[in-house]
């Protein structure tokens, strides 16, 4: 199940410049991801970290570079990527329910014209039982919580079932119940084998949830084993030296220099 | 020229002026439909007020027409703020229903006097000057000419009395909430402002081509300038300028006057969105393939910058390499790495690319700007 | 009745009633992902918009059929949308200021090309203003004919991209990272709605074609929390509205068919906003009413349950006056009173006082401890 040594990566991005308008986002950022792990990525805000998984698959067109999936380029690869999206990316006033939400994750499976039916409305209801609001199925998305909102994602980024998952800020609005659960499903997924790569913020919480991390600002500061690469001097890069996580880890400290950093 | 010719023209710059400076306000203010509301709603206030003075001319019908206008706002932030509905949503439910609603009565029981759709939407401006005003006998001019320069000379006023608190609660209307310079009356005032504006104009102009002197030369003038004061000068100008060459052209094809000012003004639009400096398409195709080599420049300095001193780096800085890792088509590559080399930011050894201390100065400023 | 055998019998009234509910129900479906993508103005630049084009398909052709102007029509109505969208995303000008600009420019250009076809020496001009006002009573049974057939073209695509289109709607980003080509749905759906608007716009006109998109939607919004649903009651009520405003205007003299209409969407749309069970205002307004109630009760219950752990004996009576005190802010304690007597929590002493009974004190643990475990 999990990644066999001398297998191509799960995620090579070589060189890889996004620009919007004259403003660049990312620099020439080289990045390998092995299959099997579960990685953050982080930075300061402005750092293109959504840039780089929006990149990742095919949302924004990069200025150059390349970026190959299991070796492949993306547009061949497309069915083991799954991307979810901020939450609030969305309208959640629109008049849907809970278990319509998570067949939408089977749609690109299904292709053009098919309509879900019963197979996707069981892989649907077992991926909500999965991150546990199995009993909100029916009810419209508007009276979801924010933690509730984000295990909806989560249960369509399943039922699409694909190999590498790219999430931007899962833990973003939930409180602390919700992010353990996730978290633990995270595990779950990668146990599976599956690669997951997250948008993070909260820089205390890497190591305890990560197995891989990404520093990054807008070029890439380093990126490899969350002990090898998760250091005061990659932090100081990263966020312009007014970091101080690991020398003095103040908890909440971090975050607020973080988020005006850069 | 003939003098009803000239007056003609004469209202219609008028007309445009003060339709063009609360049309920058509300332009900025992105409320720019709000003026399409307010142009078709009054005609509901103009034709009850008409059925209560039974006066097609009473200032009365200007004063019912900007309560309108006001009940309009009102109508729309109420359906906002009920959560139910969008508030373009809003605006769309609005103004139909009290259009629809005035056009019927005109249509049913206003047909004897001279209020009929057909003016309702294409106004008379052909037939203002034959409405004469008198005073004490004399006859000193169009009637339509006073009301309109009536209307600007409030527009400019107030304009000229509030002009700091407009521009703050424009830009930002919390800090001017702070600051106690009440920006919900100052919406409310601009609001009426708009009304009365668009009821002096609804007579040369009709409902629909208010809309265009309001939004279009503001628009035009929004690519053009970047201060504020500019900004209301070169509309009136815009305005002006659309009133008076869509006079001609009206002339010449013998159609409508308001609907050839409005087509003029959307041509200047045109003119200004092609060749603005700056902000016209002409300028942006110019500066983003300026950019696009100015750009991968700066890509090449950085992917070498970023390889230097690593193993790859035999491998990667290497001009057909570069071709293969940037997605850059061979001959570009070319032209990039020579006009780099002309501008001494690198140098080529033995088939490597190598930065010169320029170059790698460069690529950091680069990273980190 | 006797309207209703007018109707059945009367050729006219049956082809302008059926192309009335036809186009209705057609803007109705594609007005509810208009307003679902807060296009809900779009409608009225490309009704606008459409008018220069109906001009220039007379002037080119010369024809007057139904088919030749409507193809103008349609593209005007699309070269403004484009407009619209090429100025918002290459200049720093907004939205709104877009809208309103392209809405009025095209509108006057409209405008001087009918003025300029009126007075040209050609007997056959007349007949295009009846596209401002819309004029139901001219409706021909070969302009219905046209009228159902791209209608029903239109339908058929929507339910065929179905599943494409709500995922457009809802979450285009996470569609386009699933393969779909949300470039090319984009321009598929703004077609169709270009298409509903201008086969409406001789039975509605240019100036009130936005309503017919708009107002439906928005009505069937309130009624359900499905988009299935929500497309087909706003498909209801743009065919209700269409065919009674289209009919009223055509029996009566003098009665514009676009105002009539749009008269008929209002009555639907403020109707559905008061009374729509859970989102309507008097249901919302209600429903808090009703919770306002019970938290009262529960705070005298609360109260009294205070009161009575300070005492030894636990059916001892208090006045109604500490209570009152108590419950400043809360109000409504007599009233309160009265319905924890009622279910039987309290009882009224001898001497006018109030104590509770033994469910009570069992019903207000109950809520002490769901106050607990917190909202």
């Amino acid at each position: 199940m999990t990644s066999v040594s001398g297998m191509a990566p799960a995620i090579k991005v070589e060189d890889l410049t996004v620009a919007y308008g004259e403003r660049p986002v990312l620099w020439d950022v080289d990045m390998e991801v092995p299959a099997g792990i579960l990685m953050a990525i982080v930075g300061p805000n402005g750092a293109g970290k959504t840039s780089l998984i929006k990149a990742v698959t095919g949302l924004v067109r990069p200025v150059a570079g390349y970026v190959a999936i299991f070796g492949k380029p993306y547009r061949e690869q497309r069915p083991l990527v799954g991307y979810v999206p901020q939450r609030n990316s969305v309208d959640w006033d629109f008049p849907t329910t809970v278990l319509d939400v998570v067949m939408m994750g089977r749609y690109g499976g299904l292709g053009w014209f098919r309509r879900p039916g019963a197979t996707e409305r069981a892989l649907a209801l077992e991926a909500l039982e999965k991150v546990g609001i199995a009993e909100l199925k029916g009810r419209q998305i508007s009276q979801l919580s924010g933690g509730q909102q984000q295990r909806l994602f989560l249960a369509r980024a399943i039922v699409q079932d694909a190999r590498i998952y790219l999430m931007d800020e899962p833990f973003q609005g939930v409180d602390a119940t919700t992010e353990r659960a996730i978290v633990t499903l995270l595990k779950e997924m990668r146990a599976r084998g599956k690669t997951v790569v997250v948008v993070h913020h909260d820089l205390q919480t890497v190591p305890e949830y990560f197995d891989w991390v990404t520093l990054l600002n807008v070029r890439c500061v380093a990126s490899g084993p969350v002990d090898r690469v998760f250091n005061d001097r990659n932090l100081r890069l990263t966020y312009g030296g007014r970091v101080s996580y690991l020398t003095h880890h103040t908890p909440g400290d971090t975050l607020a220099d973080g988020e005006d950093g850069g | 020229m003939t003098a009803p010719q000239f007056e003609i023209q004469l209202i219609a710059v008028v007309v445009a002026v003060s339709c063009a400076l609360p049309g920058t306000f509300l332009v900025l203010r992105r409320m720019a439909m709000m003026s399409d509301a307010i142009s078709h709603s009054i005609l509901f206030g103009i034709v009850v007020a008409f059925f209560v003075v039974r006066d097609l001319s009473s200032p009365f019908l200007v004063v019912a027409a900007a309560l309108t206008g006001v009940l309009t706002v009102s109508l729309v932030e109420l359906l906002n703020r009920t959560g139910l509905v969008r508030e373009d949503a809003a605006i769309g439910l609005t103004f139909p229903a009290l259009f629809s609603v005035g056009v019927i009565l005109v249509s049913r029981y206003a047909g004897s006097v001279h209020l009929d759709t057909d003016s309702v939407l294409l106004g008379e401006l052909a037939f203002a000057p034959f409405n004469r005003l008198a005073v004490m006998g004399y006859d000193i001019g169009p009637r339509a000419f006073y009301l309109m320069a009536g209307i600007m000379l409030l527009n400019i006023l107030f304009i000229a009395v509030f002009y700091k608190e407009l521009k703050l609660a424009t830009f930002d209307a919390s800090l001017a909430g702070v600051l106690g310079f009440l920006p919900g009356f100052l919406h409310y005032a601009l609001m009426a402002l708009v009304s009365v504006t668009a009821v002096g104009a609804f007579d040369a102009v009709g409902s629909i081509l208010v809309v265009a002197l309001m939004i279009a030369p503001p628009t035009t003038a929004y690519l053009l300038v970047d201060r504020l004061s500019l900004m209301l000068a070169v509309s009136a100008l815009l305005g002006a300028v659309s009133a008076i060459s869509g006079y001609w052209i009206a002339h010449v094809l013998d159609a409508s006057i308001a609907g050839s000012m409005a087509s003029m003004a959307g041509l200047l639009f045109g003119a200004a969105y092609l060749a603005a400096p700056g902000r016209g398409l002409i300028a942006i195709t110019v500066r983003r393939v300026r950019q696009r080599w100015k750009f991968a420049q700066t890509m090449l300095l950085v992917h070498l910058y970023n390889h230097e001193g690593l193993p790859a780096e035999v491998r990667e800085n290497r001009i057909p390499t570069l071709h293969e890792h940037l997605k850059w088509d061979h001959r570009f590559a070319e032209r990039v790495v020579a006009a780099a080399g002309r501008q001494g930011l690198v140098e080529s050894r033995d088939r490597r690319l190598l930065l010169t201390d320029r170059g790698r100065r460069a690529a950091r400023e680069a990273m980190v700007g | 009745m006797e309207f209703l055998g007018d109707l059945l019998a009367n050729y006219t009234l049956r082809t302008v009633g059926m192309g009335a509910v036809f186009l209705g129900a057609v803007n109705g479906v594609l007005g509810a992902f208009a307003v679902l993508r807060k296009q809900s103005l779009l409608g009225d630049a490309i009704s606008h918009a459409a008018l220069p084009g109906i001009a220039l398909a007379f002037l080119l052709t010369g024809s007057k059929a139904t088919l030749v102007l409507l193809l103008g029509a349609a593209a005007a109505g699309w070269v403004g949308t484009l407009f619209v969208m090429n100025i918002v995303k290459n200049t720093r000008v907004k939205y709104d200021s877009a809208l309103g600009l392209v809405l009025s420019v095209f509108f006057g250009i409209g405008l001087v090309l009918l003025t300029y076809i009126q007075r040209m020496p050609v007997a056959s001009q007349a007949g295009l203003d009846r596209f401002l006002f819309g004029q139901a009573a001219t409706l021909l049974a070969r302009d219905v004919a046209t009228i159902g057939l791209l209608g029903a073209g239109v339908l058929l695509i929507v339910l065929a991209v179905w599943k494409e289109f709500k995922l457009l709607c809802f979450d285009p980003d996470f569609a386009r990272s699933l393969g779909f080509p949300i470039r090319w749905l984009d321009v598929l759906l703004i077609t169709l709605l270009v298409t509903s608007i201008v086969i409406g716009l001789q039975t509605v006109g240019v100036v009130l074609m936005s309503a017919m998109v708009v107002a439906p939607a928005a009505a069937a919004r309130q009624w359900t929390d499905r988009l299935g649903a929500m497309v087909a009651i706003s498909a209801f009520f743009g065919a209700l509205a269409g065919g009674a405003g289209a009919l009223t205007s055509s029996v009566m003299e003098r009665l514009p068919t676009g105002p009539t209409i749009v008269l008929c969407l209002t009555v639907i749309v403020l109707v559905s906003l008061l009374v729509a069970p859970n989102r309507g205002v008097i249901w919302k307004w209600a429903r808090e009413r009703v919770n306002r109630n019970m938290l009262q009760v529960e705070a005298v219950l609360a109260d009294l349950h205070v009161l009575a752990a300070r005492h030894d004996d636990p059916g001892h009576g208090h006045p109604i006056s500490v209570l009152r005190t108590m419950s400043i802010g809360h109000g409504g304690v007599d009233r309160s009173l009265e319905v924890l007597r009622e279910r039987g929590f309290v009882r009224k002493t001898a001497d006018g006082t109030w104590s509770l009974t033994p469910r009570g004190l069992e019903e207000a643990k109950r809520l002490e401890g769901r106050r607990g475990e917190g909202p």
